[in-house]
């Protein structure tokens, strides 16, 4: 179908991928300086580095996306001229996305013949994917239902049928970008077997990631690259986790929170029985329970999707919902008039949301017009009926230099920085309100190392002056690093509390799927069948 | 009510449905690869001036369906280029479309023939007539079948019987062949259909194409077989009402068929206030009626009777993304 002639002979000490020299600028940003690396066949090659390092570029000058500027690329020992994606695939090349490819109201199988259709009827195309689906299936024990719509199966399954793409493509070598960011710990797992399978087989695969546990845990070589160049190429058996962290960000860093226990003080945030309908019908929050304290920081942990971003918007007042929310023993609206923004700001609530380029920023604005928001009613921004434009960028200039925004320039627009450096906007924003809550969602979703350290100490010293954070993460050593109390969410409920320092990234997953006898052995087709059961939305985050 | 008043009302149905029909496919063509095109009613326009404007000049109905098609698909490939390939607004780009359309139609009519912006009556070899289909005349007199199929069936021009050929025909392109599957795949998701391998660009050409194809003859059935000769904005916004029909049926091609007879029932109720007054008993105005499509569309994306979601990529340009 796509065989490409350079495969298929066997060149045993050709690199199954050898890029030389890669450089690649956009505009006056060099994402990728003189890139050499080489892959060796039937292996699993890490490519580990912070966002923004150039990982993805580089990828997708591989898959064709875009053209290097200058370089040189050789499959199986080939030159290979890879102009788009079309020449990548029949180069043998495979890519699972971050962001899945897929055609939501299509069947599985119709996303797997999709553009690798034998000819212009549709019947014998489907006929011949469901065969060799069966096959696939046996070979590396990837069982999917061709007939499902996309729409309807879990993200774990939905990585699947893109990895089936590939295979079906009969792709030599698989590019995994970033695959485990949406998975339970039991899920990635699970992926990771058929990796382990998919090497045995005599496939080459290439798993991009920050996370520093998958490297270790599966990888044959591992890359790290810094701020466009390739800092070094290692054996995974002959390095650890710090030495790859200094590599990335050269220089040593914190893999853990520096904070001494917490103080806590009065309840500050009371939720009972909270319920939310969204506007399809479905009921996303079933009854939420929960307090936090002053001086104590409550994590949320949980798989995306399970009503964390709900519970978000409910309490930051941009989601209507029913129950009782006390703020300070006071009950705050719900619904109507008094259930804004505005009023929640008013009752000492700072909100960071989730998605900080949606939510928390308009990208087009500058930073000190971003810096305004939702508190342009301060009388010290105001002069007379007018806004003090001046007042209000040397404001946002003295809040950019105490959290380190770079560049700190406050007439630069928001979407100029770098994803840390927004984040640091609006923590900014926020925190400087001094507010008595404090709601913050995946407050280093794509953000460097370097940021990673700089927000997770701001949160800690936020609750060392007492103030109240409800955290809400997707990452569980966020969780357990930042936590007093840690809370599960799943499918709309709290599945259980506990202490970080009395529980694990293991018994936090069987929560995250659902399964509250913890001690009890689990086995990862349960796990995923509980998961399932949750439906398909958990892609809604992703 | 008696038979043949329902036969002359269902007949009129599908004379006034016709056009509806081809311009919401080529509406569905367009809106299942993620363009939206409100521009149909400017390409119809230009097609029905073109088609007449040809056909009078060399006599040729036939001559004067394609100029109407290439006059259609002209406008076609101005849209096409303003949102494919320079990633424009698709709203805008259909609006100038249809002002262009609305100007340059009687422009061009009253320079070419001075009459007030119309094309001459089109006689003869220059129409489309009602084609009499085998056996029509020997079973007109049998009760109930004989009327149905004389009046109702037969009689039509060859487009009528095109438009409604290219129902099935729609249906089995969109489901079951490889170009369908990717048409649809790429107003869903087309980074989909890009990481694949396929070339979104050429696919939403070949989309805008054939709308263009369809808008064409739906135009040239206007003025060469509807009517016998194009007027100033004769169209009539029966393009907008296409793409009410579009919303009704959903983006299908079958449930198509049954929006715009639907609507084309309005359309030959309008024109027999008598015959509402018979059945219900009291005058409805004429207007009502007119309105009623875009009343149902309303209530239809109100989510009232099942949810019409369009193709999810349709309005955006597509921009590669990593």
């Amino acid at each position: 179908m796509t065989a490409n002639d350079s495969r298929g002979q066997p060149e045993t000490a050709a690199p199954a991928i050898e890029l030389k020299g890669i450089s690649k600028a956009f505009g006056p940003v060099q994402a990728n300086k003189d890139i050499s690396i080489r892959v060796m066949p039937g292996t699993i090659h890490g490519i580990i580095g912070e966002n923004g390092a150039g990982k993805s570029t580089l990828m997708s000058i591989l898959y064709g996306f875009y053209k290097a500027d200058a370089g040189e690329i050789f499959i199986a020992g080939r030159k290979a001229n890879i102009t788009d994606s079309q020449a990548a695939i029949a180069a043998g090349i495979g890519m699972v996305f971050q962001h899945f490819k897929l055609v939501e109201n299509f069947t599985v199988l119709e996303n797997i013949i999709l553009g690798a259709e034998d000819g212009w009827k549709l019947r014998p195309s489907l006929n011949k994917a469901r065969k060799s689906l069966v096959e696939l299936a046996k070979d590396y024990g990837l069982n999917v239902e061709p007939d499902a719509l996309v729409q309807d199966i879990g993200v774990g399954m939905q990585q699947r049928v893109e990895i089936l793409k590939a295979l079906y493509r009969q792709a030599d070598i698989l590019i995994l970008d970033e695959p485990t960011g949406v998975l339970t710990p039991a899920e990635a797992d699970q992926l990771f077997r058929i990796l382990g399978r998919l090497r045995s087989e005599g496939k080459t695969i290439i798993l991009i990631t920050h996370k520093l546990r998958e490297i270790m845990e599966i990888t044959d070589t591992v890359s790290v690259m810094r701020r466009g160049e390739m800092t070094a190429t290692v054996q995974t058996a002959e390095t650890s986790p710090a030495e790859l962290a200094e590599l990335m960000v050269g220089r040593k860093v914190l893999l853990r929170v520096d904070k001494t226990p917490a103080t806590p003080g009065e309840v500050v945030l009371d939720v009972k029985n909270l319920k939310v309908v969204d506007d399809k019908g479905v009921e996303r929050l079933r009854g939420i329970n929960l307090n936090v304290r002053a001086g104590e920081v409550l994590g949320i942990a949980g798989v995306a999707g399970n009503g964390q971003s709900e519970l978000l918007e409910v309490l930051g007042g941009y989601q209507d919902g029913t129950g009782e929310v006390r703020v300070n023993g006071q009950l705050i609206d719900l619904t109507g008039k008094k259930s804004d923004g505005q009023s929640r700001r008013a009752r000492g609530i700072a909100h960071v949301p989730e998605d900080r380029q949606r939510e928390g920023l308009i990208m087009e604005y500058q930073a000190w017009e971003n810096t305004a928001f939702g508190y342009h009613r301060d009388p010290a921004y105001k002069s007379g009926i007018l806004m003090d434009n001046a007042a209000i960028r040397a404001d946002t200039a003295e809040k950019m230099e105490r959290f380190d925004v770079r560049p700190p320039n406050p007439r630069l627009e928001a979407k100029n920085f770098s994803g840390g450096n927004q984040q640091k906007l609006v923590l900014a924003r926020e925190i400087e309100r001094n507010p008595d809550l404090l709601l913050i969602g995946q407050p280093t979703r794509g953000v460097d190392i370097g940021a990673i350290e700089f927000i997770h100490q701001q949160i800690v010293a936020l609750r060392d002056q007492g103030k109240a954070i409800l955290l809400v993460s997707v990452e569980l050593e966020e969780i357990l690093a930042l936590s007093d109390r840690i809370a599960v969410m799943f499918d709309g409920k709290i599945m259980g509390e506990r202490l970080p320092d009395q529980t694990d990234e293991k018994e936090l997953g069987l929560l995250m799927a659902g399964i509250t006898d913890t001690d009890r052995d689990h086995s990862v087709e349960e796990v995923e069948a509980n998961l399932a059961h949750a439906g398909g939305d958990t892609s809604k985050e992703v | 009510m008696d038979y043949m008043t329902l036969i002359q009302l269902l007949d009129s149905t599908v004379r006034l449905a016709t056009p509806l029909l081809l311009a919401c496919l080529a509406g569905l063509f367009s809106e299942r690869a993620g363009i939206f095109d409100i521009g149909l009613e400017g390409k119809m326009l230009a097609a029905a001036f073109f088609s007449a404007a040809v056909a009078s000049l060399t006599g040729s109905v036939w001559i004067g369906l394609l100029a109407g098609i290439a006059a259609s698909m002209s406008l076609a490939a101005l849209h096409g280029v303003a949102s494919i390939t320079f990633r424009g607004n698709q709203l805008i780009s259909g609006v100038a479309i249809n002002f262009l359309a609305a100007g340059l139609t009687v422009l061009i009519a009253q320079d070419w023939f001075s009459q007030g912006g119309r094309t001459p009556s089109l006689m003869g070899g220059a129409r489309f007539e009602g084609i009499t289909l085998p056996g029509a005349d020997a079973i007109a007199d049998v009760p109930v079948i004989g009327p149905l199929y004389a009046e109702l069936i037969s009689g039509h021009s060859i487009l009528v019987y095109m438009a409604f050929a290219a129902v099935p025909l729609t249906w089995w392109l969109l489901y079951r062949t490889r170009f369908g599957l990717r048409l649809r795949a790429v107003g869903e998701n087309p980074a989909a259909v890009d990481t694949a391998g396929v070339s979104v660009v050429g696919l939403r050409y070949a989309a805008v194409a054939i709308c263009g194809v369809l808008c064409g003859i739906a135009g040239a059935y206007l003025s060469t077989a509807l009517q016998a000769g194009f007027v100033k904005d004769m169209s009539a916004g029966r393009g907008f009402i296409a793409l009410a029909a579009l919303i009704f049926a959903k983006w299908r091609p079958w449930y198509a068929l049954w929006a715009t007879l639907l609507f084309g029932l309005f359309g030959a109720l309008e024109t027999r206030p008598d015959v509402i007054e018979n059945v219900i008993g009291f005058k409805v105005q004429g207007q009502l009626l007119g309105a009623l499509p875009y009343l149902m569309t309303v209530v239809i994306l109100a989510g009232f009777v099942g949810k019409a979601i369009p193709p999810r990529a349709g309005g955006e340009p597509y921009v590669k993304e990593r």
